[in-house]
């Protein structure tokens, strides 16, 4: 278990990587990323059991990933942050973020198995499908019998517009999948505007209102609060799963988090910086012990 | 013409039905996933016997392709399976990220593909999938043609490693395919030799293309029949050798013109060996209710017009 402090710490850099990840390839999703960067950090630096060996050597056709927690990233347009967590996490070298959108590289634009790069184990990017693979996912842990596990899946809240959403979560409820916990990024921000001017699904009260009615347990969390989120996302994984419903988490964010000019609106969803505004940028998310990539 | 036996008559998809019986009893590692459509699909002996290796989804199937997706990330084989019409073009942004881009592990059984389907109509009749699954890199696609082949295709597809789509349907049809032939992914089956012309027939079709080589053998025609199991990966060697030595070539599919297997034959010769052919298939229209036997008929592609095609394409190499 980490400290509430050095997570922080790794959240920061991480943060760094990805402004600099988006400036240099002049193209990317840095809005979310920023707003999901505490949530994942947690999510693998804390809460998930992953042995060492796994990580230094993944092998996902051979373990099946039987033995160890899982994460899947259903809003795979914010792989900055999932690439930049899971090369601080070991999966691969820091330096293979300057590759990122790349010609060739592994780092590409939305996540894929198809380049090999270590730590992905499905490709996202059209949205929706997430929650599915990791339902089956955790349907393959019961049938496997890896009881200790638990398979945790990030999707956005723009996401929920997809009505593949609602049928895994009609699904996983009925089939009962107990070892699964949704996280949904609730930064309240799609690309045309506010959740609430695109579609409004409703405040965060009804949201919570659907998913209960759906026949889930829905938790609260403060996805900027290290200690609340670490809290939020153990709770959920000791104590929530393993009672016959599966377990979502409603986690606040505000997207652009870290950056002021980038917080709480939706105009850097899909937008890069310009090299002046990842300075200012980067101004604001000194470099850490960890140092840059 | 090749010796054979008629030793029953089932439907295709009873083959997939009893070969996941088989599958249930032999490999642990197979699960089963219907989207409403058990009995149809003949999964209700695999779901007795194996209940916790098989997953209602409901009338849901874009869930349940990437259910069988992450049920294949956790080391398992699933048959995910439904009508042809919804397991291709409903679904077909969750099979190519979740399924082949993804290269995982996923089957797709897809039963009451085409005309024969019948009564329904046009909304079930999908007549497409074929051209839509062999665009996805990683996916293979087969098309069985009566029981016993759909048996031997679907075992064949469990013990492959990768996404397989596997066609099959409603009728009905003549079991000639011997019990114990061993089914190769992507190795055509020879069923006569000849030199006039090269009939290759894919699923259904085949059963009227072996009744109009036997026409056109009667008449002094020698015929080369090849049954292509495979549309991906297509038996590229052996239709080339073939249609080298005819000089004409006539395909014959239960499927649209466009996108096919006439389509990837005529590709493969335009790259190869160039040579008249003509198709037996659906010309750019939508289905309609009927029986199967009345719509192969009315949509030209019964045995005689076989025959017609064969003439045709002989007349062309002239």
């Amino acid at each position: 278990m980490a400290e509430i402090k050095q997570l922080e710490t790794i959240a920061a850099q991480v943060r760094r990587d990805i402004v600099r990840m988006v400036a240099s390839a002049a193209s990317g999703h840095p809005g979310g990323s920023l707003g999901a960067a505490d949530v994942l950090t947690a999510l693998y630096f804390d809460v998930m059991d992953i042995p060492q060996e796994r990580i230094a050597h993944f092998d996902p056709s051979g373990d099946h990933g039987i033995g160890e927690d899982l994460f899947y990233l259903s809003n795979g347009h914010i792989s900055p942050l999932f690439y930049s967590v899971l090369a601080r996490r070991g999966y691969f070298p820091i330096a293979e973020l300057g590759e990122f959108r790349r010609i060739g590289a592994r780092v590409q634009g939305h996540p894929t198995p198809a380049k090999g790069l270590p730590g992905v184990r499905v490709a996202s990017g059209s949205l929706g499908q997430g929650l599915s693979v990791a339902v089956g996912n955790a349907l393959a842990k019961r049938l496997g019998g890896d009881t200790d596990h638990r398979v945790f899946v990030m999707m956005g809240d723009g996401e929920l517009e997809e009505g593949q959403i609602w049928e895994a979560a009609m699904f996983a409820a009925a089939r009962g999948v107990d070892n699964l916990v949704g996280i949904v990024d609730m930064n309240g921000q799609q690309i045309d505007g506010s959740c609430d001017a695109v579609m409004g699904m409703g405040c965060h009260k009804q949201l919570r209102a659907k998913w209960e009615a759906f026949g889930w347990i829905v938790l609260d969390m403060d996805g900027h609060d290290m200690q609340n989120i670490v809290d939020t996302l153990r709770y959920a994984k000791n104590d929530a799963c393993g009672h016959g419903k599966p377990v979502v988490i409603l986690a606040k964010t505000v997207m652009g988090q870290g950056v002021d000019f980038m917080a709480g609106t939706n105009e850097w969803h899909g937008k890069a910086p310009s090299a002046e505004q990842a300075g200012q940028a980067l101004a604001q998310l000194p470099e850490t012990e960890l140092g840059d990539y | 013409m090749r010796h054979y036996t008629i030793t029953g008559k089932k439907d295709t998809r009873s083959g997939f039905g009893d070969a996941m019986t088989e599958l249930g009893r032999t490999n642990p590692d197979v699960v089963a996933l219907c989207a409403d459509l058990v009995g149809s699909l003949k999964l209700g002996t695999f779901i007795k016997e194996h209940p916790d290796r098989f997953f209602q989804a409901g009338i849901a199937e874009a869930n349940m392709i990437s259910v069988g997706a992450g049920l294949a990330l956790g080391g398992k084989v699933p048959f995910v399976s439904t009508f042809a019409a919804f397991a291709t073009g409903r679904v077909y942004d969750q099979i190519r990220q979740s399924v082949a881009y993804s290269d995982t592990n996923v089957k797709i059984a897809a039963s009451h593909a085409g005309l024969t389907l019948g009564e329904d109509g046009a909304t079930h009749q999908i007549m497409e999938d074929i051209g839509l699954m062999k665009m996805l890199p990683n996916m293979v696609v087969i098309n069985p043609c009566d029981y016993n082949q759909t048996k031997a295709a679907t075992l064949a597809a469990a013990a492959h490693k990768g996404p397989v789509y596997l066609r099959f349907g409603r009728p009905v049809e003549p079991i000639y395919t011997p019990e114990d032939e061993p089914f190769v992914i992507g190795k055509a089956v020879r069923w006569s030799e000849g030199g006039d012309v090269t009939i290759l027939a894919t699923g259904h079709l085949m059963w009227r293309a072996i009744q109009a080589a036997e026409i056109l053998e009667k008449e002094g025609v020698s015929v080369d029949l090849l049954n292509i199991h495979t549309i991906k990966p297509l038996d590229d060697e052996a239709i080339i050798a073939s249609v080298r030595k005819t000089g004409c070539v006539v395909t014959c599919e239960e499927h649209m013109m466009n996108g096919g297997l006439g389509d990837s034959v005529a590709q493969l010769l335009a790259r190869n060996s160039p040579a008249p052919q003509e198709y037996v298939a659906v010309d750019d229209k939508f289905g309609e209710s009927g029986t199967p036997a009345e719509l192969l008929v009315k949509f030209h592609l019964d045995a005689p017009d076989v025959v017609a095609a064969a003439r045709r394409a002989m007349e062309r190499k002239k």
